[in-house]
């Protein structure tokens, strides 16, 4: 049979490590969400506005996050800061700061989509009624709009866990790079062992995600119409 | 900001951004090609294929770029498929964007109502004359809008080749400033030629976006 190399990862504690590598691109997907779905729902509050300057002035927020690709995004923070304001920022802080800006920027906009999907007469009714601003986000709007932004926020979590592969580039220890180094250490026991471990991280990527976009994919059709 | 120093790794960039658009064109064509199959198989419900293909949308949705990259560029050698990094590069992104084509295509297939297949059969249509005339059409209307985000998102993605040792725009700016330490230069570039590329691609989104909302196509 074809040796797939795949025993490396049986080899000592080698599965343990890639399994923490996997970890520390967790961590910081999970950090970086937990910080931007708040930040994220006040975003597309204020994205709807009736200020035309401060709808103007998350619209380009917005426009700027989304047109640069994230690995420029991590290349800008984490070489930039150091270089024009003196920062020293760790890999792992650098791609938070920059997950919680694009991740900010996603979900506002999201939240603006599901906000304005609500129909206008609901707003005057609740008015009407004399709630106050907050009451009517509160108890009428956010209860509409949670059943349109559950799923699609879900498939932005999957995108961010997808993303934070990329941290690798800017020095990150994840699981590809410790991948890699799992690799290079057996180059001469283990040949095809990059065959092997590139297939498992591939994998386990895949369990990661692939349940919440199920969990998405699954609420989008319970809640439709 | 020293513009002698922008002045002289110009061309480099310029190269670089040459690179990075023709992989991602061609990868986005055949991307196309695949999604279009893919939506056209799962349209039709063809037996055991629609299977493989749910299969490979989920795989290919539910992994990062990078990680196929890797297990393209380092794992396949292994088993005897030795590829060249620029075709690594255009399987990469073809094997993810198909699977995000198909879904665009797919959703715009689906909105055209069952009556007018219906109709169109009853006015003696051949089943390719329906797809070729009635459905075909109006399905690539409705899905311009999620096939514009796809392929912005697929430009963007093509910043991870730099990781398979391909001289794209990321290569470029790390390389420059690993070698001078002109790292405000090297990203100031970066991000201008970035801008080049998608700037218009994401323009152009949006205006036909707002072109085909006018024209309604009978809904």
């Amino acid at each position: 049979m074809l040796d797939l190399g795949i025993d490396v990862l049986f080899k000592g504690t080698n599965f343990l490590r890639l399994l923490g590598g996997l970890w520390v691109a967790m961590r910081i997907s999970l950090i970086s969400i937990a910080l931007s779905i708040p930040l994220g729902l006040l975003t597309g509050v204020l994205m709807t506005s009736k200020s035309k300057i401060i709808r103007f002035i998350f619209r380009v927020y917005l426009e700027m996050i989304r047109i640069m690709p994230q690995l420029v995004l991590l290349f800008l923070v984490y070489f930039g800061t150091t270089r024009a304001l003196g920062w020293n920022l760790s890999g792992e802080m650098a791609s938070i700061i920059v997950f919680v800006l694009w991740g900010t920027a996603e979900m506002g906009d999201l939240v603006r989509g599901s906000l304005i999907s609500v129909p206008k007469h609901q707003y005057e009714s609740s008015e009407a009624l004399g709630m106050t601003k907050g009451q009517t986000y509160l108890y009428i709007i956010l209860p509409q709009t949670v059943r349109r932004l559950l799923p699609l926020s879900i498939n932005l979590i999957t995108r961010m866990i997808k993303t934070t592969s990329l941290v690798l580039m800017i020095g990150v220890v994840e699981m590809l790079k410790v991948a890699q180094q799992i690799i290079e250490a057996n180059r001469m026991t283990s040949q095809n062992a990059a065959f092997g471990v590139f297939l498992v991280v591939f994998i386990l990527y895949f369990l990661v995600c692939w349940p919440f976009s199920r969990l998405a994919g699954f609420l989008e059709k319970k809640w439709q119409g | 900001m020293s513009w002698e120093f922008i002045g002289k790794y110009m061309p480099m960039y310029q190269r670089a951004a040459v690179l990075t658009l023709k992989i991602g064109i061609i990868g986005i064509a055949f991307a196309i090609l695949v999604g279009l199959m893919s939506a056209l198989v799962l349209y039709y419900k063809v037996p055991v294929i629609k299977r493989i293909i749910k299969m490979y949308i989920e795989l290919s949705r539910n992994t990062p770029l990078l990680v196929q990259l890797f297990f393209i560029y380092y794992g396949f050698p292994k088993i005897g498929i030795r590829l060249d990094a620029e075709i690594c590069g255009v399987v990469g992104l073809a094997f993810l964007g198909g699977s995000y084509m198909a879904e665009a295509f797919r959703s715009g297939l689906e909105s055209i109502d069952k009556i007018q297949e219906e109709s169109a059969l009853s006015l003696g249509m051949t089943r390719f004359q329906v797809m070729r005339y009635i459905i075909f059409p109006q399905a690539i209307a409705t899905s311009v809008p999620a096939f514009m985000a796809n392929v912005i998102f697929l430009l963007k993605e093509t910043s991870v080749f730099s990781s398979i040792s391909l001289m794209d725009l990321m290569f470029t700016a790390k390389d420059l400033i690993g070698l001078y330490y002109k790292t405000t230069e090297s990203l100031f570039m970066l991000v201008m030629f970035y801008l080049i590329i998608l700037l218009p691609v994401s323009l152009l989104g949006s205006l036909l976006e707002r072109r085909l909302r006018y024209a309604g196509f009978g809904n």
